[in-house]
């Protein structure tokens, strides 16, 4: 492979973006104006009524504990997933599959028969905390869940009316936290992949008019190998998406969006949008293999755009769960899965859940872009 | 012919049920400047094409400094250079840009570039301009420029598909001389023209081709007293029937 060549087309393609005002503004401007409007203007939840998974670490060493279990489970809305130890539970909220963690406390059982022996005497009962742990990724868990949990507590001591004359108290570890956490910031993670998937738009549009004014063919006839022109229009997107991802975190920092991570993660981060770049190198070549002309490959790229859009960004927590389901399909669901399990829950990198999503981020964009390849090559062999 | 550069044998090019070209076989010198002409929709385009390695032919054999074209393209690719018919540069780039983008993808080292690039922006009138954006440059300045790219990487073989098209006449006079002086370093030059003006003033030899045949092949002036007739473009009409209508292809 010849390196001058590679360069030479990246060189290219970068002044292109610079200097091609419409590309500029597809690429770069919209997303960050539109991030920007949208973290301002929106960020509510909707849709059907939801069922929150909880984990439940019962460390009660008598019965009642089995009855709060009972009663949380009648209110329909929480499903609970019993845990041996408190890490485990722990684990598994930072990577998001639960999206709470009670702990019963050991004297659980001891407290509740104290307020019934003398349920008008405060100075007999043996007081307690249950601890609440809340997904801090979830802004309708950390609203949603502390209420329900407050309100069973609540019937259990019969207290319906004076919560605060109870043994019984709910501490909710992390609330705390979760206060500071605006919808913008669970927005954020999404907005990373909203901004890289227009470089579909660019890739389309540009394939197609430099087939249709014969660059395509004016490169072909110099010695360039069909490898070193791929990989070098490759890299001159995934350049384009870094720089991208760079301008959506500046200006997501510049509104107030400080995860506390460490640059490690920013890395990851950086490394997971540029992976997720070829999916869009991927797609951009399979519309500019249908598209005969760059109005066209406009109109084409929005088929690409749009699912990813609404299934695979910020927009996507906020519609039903059967739309949710479907998120699965498109890969910057993965992508933005990831970056909230390590922004907002603080999952570490070598989680099972970031592993997971990067494993397929990778294999979806590596068979996307393969897929792109192929069928461009083959189209337009002669 | 011993000192043949370029070799088709037999080509045949068929577009599903449109024979492009039937059976053509010409041979051309090292040193030549040879005109390959013919009305729209002739084949001079195919034949191009099918030479630099873009297009595969039905049937036949193509070969350019003993390398066939279709089993060692990427060697034959290295010593050619092709002007084609559409102005191919991009408008986002200056023209010295466009000419840096070409030659790396010839692999030119930087020395050797910045001698080449000097010579043409200068001996096609574009030296002034070669730093402002081609989209500011005017039709005959993108041909010239177009003109540049094909040459930036000095090839031994030179294929100039209407090279001076859309030119108005003092472009194309530069274009001219600076064929002329190509010809005279021993570089061999196709050109396919609409031009018989151009043929003749130029071109060794000229092939006429229609319908996918090569129906003459001579000297311009060999060709005109054969004929018994006054100037090229008469052979053309006596030939093909036709005269040639630029308009109808614009």
């Amino acid at each position: 492979m010849n390196a001058q060549r590679v360069f030479a087309l990246i060189k290219k393609e970068l002044r292109k973006t610079v200097r091609d005002s419409a590309v500029l503004f597809l690429i770069f401007l919209f997303p960050i104006i539109f991030v920007f409007t949208f973290s301002t203007a929106f960020g509510g939840s909707g849709g059907e009524q939801p069922v929150y998974n909880i984990g439940i670490i019962d460390m009660d060493e008598g019965n009642a504990s089995q009855i709060l279990l009972a009663a949380l489970s009648d209110t329909k809305i929480l499903n609970l997933n019993i845990y041996g130890d408190d890490q485990t539970a722990q684990n598994d909220l930072s990577q998001g599959k639960i999206q709470a963690v009670i702990l019963i406390p050991k004297d659980f059982s001891l407290s509740l028969a104290s307020y019934q022996a003398a349920p008008d005497d405060p100075s007999r009962w043996i007081n307690t905390t249950l601890t609440l742990y809340l997904d801090k990724g979830s802004l309708i868990a950390t609203q949603a869940i502390p209420p329900i949990v407050q309100q069973v507590i609540t019937l259990m001591t019969g207290y319906e009316k004076i919560v605060s004359l109870s043994p019984l108290r709910l501490e909710t570890a992390h609330l705390v936290d979760v206060k500071k956490t605006s919808a913008f910031e669970f927005m954020a993670p999404g907005m990373f992949t909203f901004a890289s998937i227009y470089i579909i738009f660019m890739v389309a549009q540009s394939f197609v008019q430099d087939r249709e004014n014969g660059m395509m063919k004016r490169i072909r006839i110099t010695p360039i190998t069909p490898t070193e022109f791929m990989i070098g229009q490759i890299l001159s997107y995934a350049i384009i998406a870094l720089v991208q991802a760079a301008l959506v975190f500046t200006m997501l920092y510049l509104l107030g969006f400080r995860p506390n991570v460490d640059l490690h993660t920013y890395a990851f981060t950086f490394f997971l949008l540029t992976v997720f770049s070829f999916s869009n190198v991927g797609f951009g070549l399979i519309v500019a293999t249908i598209a005969k002309t760059p109005g066209a490959a406009s109109g084409i790229s929005f088929l690409f755009v749009l699912p990813q859009l609404f299934l695979g960004t910020f927009v996507g927590a906020s519609l039903s769960s059967s739309v949710q389901v479907a998120s699965r399909f498109v890969p910057n669901y993965y992508v933005t899965d990831a970056l909230t399990s390590l922004f907002l829950r603080g999952a570490a990198i070598t989680s099972q859940t970031v592993l997971f999503d990067l494993m397929v981020v990778s294999a979806s964009c590596a068979a996307i872009l393969a897929l792109g390849v192929t069928f461009y090559a083959k189209c337009y062999k002669d | 012919m011993a000192d043949s550069i370029v070799i088709i044998e037999d080509l045949v090019k068929k577009f599903e049920d449109v024979v492009a070209l039937d059976g053509v076989s010409l041979q051309i010198a090292k040193g030549e400047l040879f005109g390959l002409l013919g009305p729209n929709g002739a084949g001079k385009t195919t034949i191009i094409n099918i030479l630099c390695g873009v297009l595969k032919p039905t049937s036949g054999f193509v070969s350019i400094n003993g390398y066939d074209v279709q089993r060692e393209t990427r060697k034959v690719k290295e010593f050619i250079g092709v002007c084609p018919q559409e102005t191919a540069i991009y408008p986002y780039l200056t023209g010295l840009e466009n000419a840096e983008l070409f030659g790396d993808l010839y692999a030119v080292d930087k020395h050797t570039f910045r001698a080449r690039c000097n010579m043409l922006f200068e001996r096609l009138a574009l030296a002034k301009d070669a730093k402002r954006r081609t989209e500011k440059y005017s039709g005959g300045m993108k041909r010239r420029l177009s003109f540049i790219l094909a040459l930036i990487h000095d090839p031994q073989v030179i294929f100039l598909d209407e090279p001076t098209v859309g030119m108005d006449p003092q472009s194309r006079h530069v274009v001219w001389d600076f064929i002329r002086e190509l010809k005279r370093e021993g570089k061999t030059i196709i050109l396919t023209t609409h031009y018989m003006e151009e043929a003749e003033e130029l071109c060794d030899r000229v092939g006429i081709i229609d319908h996918g045949k090569m129906i003459a092949l001579d000297p311009p002036r060999t060709l005109i007293s054969k004929n018994d007739v006054g100037n090229l473009e008469e052979v053309f009409i006596k030939f093909t029937g036709r005269k040639i209508r630029e308009n109808e292809w614009r």
